[in-house]
């Protein structure tokens, strides 16, 4: 079975499935990958399972060396990437040799880039699942320099896929402002209509004190109509939560299972994928699709 | 109901002993599709996989069935696990001054008292504990407010109260709970079957080492 070298593991680098869902009832968030399309798609071109463990790296991707012959795909956030100094493509089944370096760039577009390799990740499970979750250190640590990956067998070939993925959804270009479908509730009566209105009509910025927990946005403040404190209820994934100093957390990935702050609105899942690739300092604005249309 | 964006639901129920016969008939009626159900204090989240459609028309019948007495029986009736705490808890004597009563009378009315999970949050394993009868007499003590400023680092197995609840610690983490004691149990652990010590809806007491 092949290996991979962590030559500089980039900014935060984590290993990511689609995490370990059925746990919340005991307070286990469910993790994996926060763009799930992207891993999924990046899967799917190197012919592994959907839920086969791969990496995502955050803003400045890894540099890695490949001990033996390989099948990766790069997507999610645009970025160059090279190996042994050619450029290569994204979104695409590349071959390694071995020996060869891999050196995933900078994001220019987005801030999650997803790697798969052909058999996947091989690393322990945590209740089933290889996600590192950040918020309750659940799964693996984050890649360390001079750490070796083992390859699994998930699906293993270095045949073309069999399985076409789902077309790339690109992320918002920075400096661009991304636009997200949401449904008002479950607590949008907690809020004056002014601050529903602004919700859905204003701009927010993301804070860079976000993570793989939640988007912590800027901008209008959200007010609510009622005092008091809501007893502690589940929370689902892309959940906008908002604490008494009114400034709105949109839940990924990592979450908390409950907590007691009013939900104003939760993202439609088609826009999670979007939600988890906005970087520090852009603008998103959330919308809410009329009934029926 | 509320809905909760395109795949997930939070049902509101009477009372906590409600949403745990919900919870067992979420599990049984409403599919496979249904990835994971959230017990919260008087509510339900129920979360489907992506894709699936929200059976709303069965989500609604089950939020206003009203549990019967066989039922909440049945919540009553699941064993009980038994916490072995030792009372030496940093805030015990400040809990005590604060009820007006001695820190032996404060562990025994605690380790009297019977809890039921109520919900788990914070952390992996840590439960949320409400009284059986909730007008009993441990509810003032459980009424404590949390500390002005919370502890950095609360040890792992810490017993504690605040805001109407009592939970325990399942390892070493920042926290403002008032300390009442501390147990040896292994709260969470991934490798266990089952991992949690205590789930939603169980019952549990306390017993003084």
């Amino acid at each position: 079975m092949t290996s991979i070298e962590v030559l500089t593991p980039g900014a935060l680098t984590t290993v990511q499935d689609l995490g370990r869902a059925g746990w919340a009832h005991i307070g286990v968030p469910r993790s994996g990958a926060a763009d799930r399309d992207a891993l999924i798609r990046a899967n799917r071109l190197v012919g592994n399972p959907d839920g086969a463990a791969g990496l995502e790296a955050t803003l400045v991707g890894p540099r890695l060396r490949f001990r033996g012959d390989a099948v990766v795909a790069l997507t999610g956030a645009t970025t160059e990437a090279r190996l042994d100094g050619r450029p290569i493509p994204m979104d695409a089944p590349v071959a390694v040799a071995a020996g060869e370096e891999l050196h995933v760039g900078t994001a220019r577009t987005g801030l999650r880039i997803y790697l798969a390799v052909a058999g996947g990740i091989d690393t322990a499970l945590t209740l089933g699942s290889a996600a590192t979750d950040l918020l309750t250190g659940l799964g693996p640590a984050p890649l360390r320099r001079d750490e070796v990956l083992r390859l699994g067998a998930a699906g293993r070939g270095l045949t073309p896929p069999a399985v076409h993925p789902p077309s790339a959804v690109h992320p918002p270009l920075a400096g661009s402002e991304a636009v997200i479908s949401v449904l008002l509730g479950p607590r949008e009566d907690w809020f004056t209509t002014g601050s529903l209105t602004r919700l859905l009509s204003e701009p927010f910025t993301v804070d860079p004190a976000s993570n793989r927990v939640g988007l912590r946005l800027r901008g209008p403040t959200l007010e609510r109509r009622r005092s008091g404190e809501l007893r502690s209820e589940g929370l689902a994934p892309g959940a906008i939560q908002v604490p008494p100093d009114g400034h709105p957390i949109l839940l990924l990935a990592d979450h908390p299972t409950t907590g007691g702050y009013p939900v104003i609105a939760v993202v439609l899942s088609a826009g999670l994928s979007i939600a988890a690739q906005l970087r520090p300092g852009q603008d998103v604005r959330f919308t809410q699709p009329t009934p029926g249309g | 109901m509320r809905r909760c964006g395109d795949h997930a639901a939070l049902l509101e129920l009477t009372d906590n002993a409600a949403v745990h016969v919900a919870a067992r008939l979420a599990r049984e009626r409403l599919g496979e599709a249904l990835v994971d159900v959230v017990p919260g204090h008087r509510t339900l989240l129920l979360l489907w996989s992506e894709g699936s459609t929200i059976p709303t028309r069965d989500a609604l019948a089950l939020e206003r069935t009203a549990p019967t007495r066989g039922d909440r029986a049945g919540v009553r009736r699941r064993p009980t696990v038994v916490v072995p705490t030792r009372y030496d808890g940093a805030d015990l004597e400040a809990a005590a001054a604060a009820l007006a009563l001695s820190p032996a009378a404060v562990t025994q009315l605690h380790a009297q008292s019977e809890f039921r999970v109520a919900f788990t949050g914070f952390a992996p394993g840590f439960p949320y504990l409400l009284p059986v009868d909730p007008s009993g007499a441990v509810a003032p003590l459980l009424a404590l407010p949390r500390l002005t400023t919370p502890r950095t680092a609360v040890p792992a197995g810490s017993v504690a109260v605040a805001a109407g609840y009592c939970g325990i610690y399942p390892r070493s983490s920042p926290g403002g709970w008032n300390l009442l004691g501390r147990t040896d149990q292994t709260l969470f652990d991934p490798a266990r079957e089952p991992p949690a010590l205590l789930e939603p809806g169980m019952t549990v007491r306390f017993e003084p080492v």
